[in-house]
């Protein structure tokens, strides 16, 4: 399964929803889909998107939020998995896109390849409810179905192929999506 | 010495007053009785986080969604926290109102306070990151509520240093 054609599938049912994503492959192949106001790209900062999530899902209890987040990602901030665990808010959905590499920063294989660390374990551990790992497209969609229908806070473990985009790049500057971002909210 | 209870109200009062209901934290002896009061505010919803960067986060959540919010931590998390404040907060113009316990200065008995607190100082001036000292428990409402006003207008984090003479009084 490829991240990409996860994104795709995802990208129709992401039209009215708060969405966060890590940086690099994923961040450029939602861009690449085409931008919308309600995207924001955390480019940098590694980790921080769930928990960026998790502060908008909070303080917006009627939107509804994806967090489009990494094995690496979320490896550099398994304490965020403890927190979301905690709070749980129920108009959130993490999904994890684990590739068992870090590969937009060389393609280094990451704790998870190989089973070694099974992040869906560690989310449910951690407390998060509603924990899916997949490993296919029917999967995939049956578990994000499921997860924007519940009223609960939901996270998704979805094994992919370590494979990005072939090139990068955005057409605007990082604090133009952060206020673009907010604007958006605050004129719904 | 022991915690100021009354102080304490004060900050809390003047974080109220600034319009606030929303605090990410990591609990910090300084922080006892704020982190109670935050907690028993029904008006007041307090995240407590794992390790203080995630709070970086959370708050810019909080931001995006238009809520007037703050981060209450020790200065050791604010350090343990920085590349989410270069990455995040810096990178994008993220605003962050940070109440920062400033454990380590002048006076400090306790060994393990001491290399953060020397070094607090020279890393918020590294980062380059606006900052006052809190001491004076008449002037803190004032203090955080125009740390607010320039994290808004200036989109960058501001750090409000609590001092011992602010968090701290004679048993």
């Amino acid at each position: 399964m490829k991240r990409a054609d996860c994104i795709e599938a995802l990208y129709p049912e992401l039209e009215d929803r708060l969405v966060v994503t890590i940086m690099g492959a994923c961040a450029q192949e939602l861009y690449d889909l085409g931008h919308r106001e309600n995207f924001f790209y955390l480019q940098h900062a590694m980790g921080l998107a769930s928990s960026i999530g998790l502060g908008l899902a909070m303080n917006l209890p009627d939107e509804k939020v994806v967090v489009l987040d990494g094995d690496g990602s979320v490896l550099m901030n398994m304490g965020g998995l403890a927190t979301l665990g905690r709070y749980r808010p129920r108009n959130l959905t993490h999904i994890i896109f684990d590739n068992g590499s870090l590969l937009s920063t060389g393609g280094f294989t990451s704790h998870t390849t190989s089973g070694i660390v099974d992040l869906a374990t560690v989310a449910k551990g951690a407390g998060c409810p509603n924990v899916t790992p997949v490993n296919n497209m029917f999967q995939f969609m049956e578990a994000a179905a499921e997860a924007f229908e519940n009223e609960a806070m939901s996270t998704i473990v979805a094994k992919v192929e370590a494979i990005g985009p072939d090139h990068f790049g955005m057409d605007f500057k990082l604090p133009e999506n952060a206020i673009r971002f907010a604007r958006f909210i605050k004129d719904r | 010495m022991t915690v100021s209870r009354d102080n304490s109200k004060m900050v809390y009062e003047g974080i109220k007053a600034a319009g606030i209901r929303f605090v990410s934290a990591l609990p910090e002896t300084w922080l006892v009785y704020l982190l109670q009061l935050a907690e028993d505010d029904p008006e007041m919803c307090l995240v407590e986080v794992a390790k203080e960067e995630e709070a970086i986060g959370i708050a810019a959540g909080a931001y995006f969604a238009g809520k007037p919010n703050a981060l209450l931590m020790q200065n050791h998390g604010f350090l343990a926290s920085i590349n989410g404040i270069v990455s995040l907060a810096l990178l994008y113009r993220i605003p962050l109102l940070m109440l920062i316990a400033f454990r380590g200065h002048i006076g400090e008995p306790y060994p393990w306070h001491t290399q953060g607190g020397i070094l607090t100082e020279p890393v918020i001036r590294g980062l380059g990151l606006p900052f006052e000292y809190a001491r004076d428990p008449k002037k803190i409402a004032q203090q955080i509520r125009e740390a607010q006003t320039f994290a808004l207008s200036s989109l960058s984090p501001v750090a409000l240093l609590l001092t011992r003479e602010l968090m701290e009084e004679e048993l």
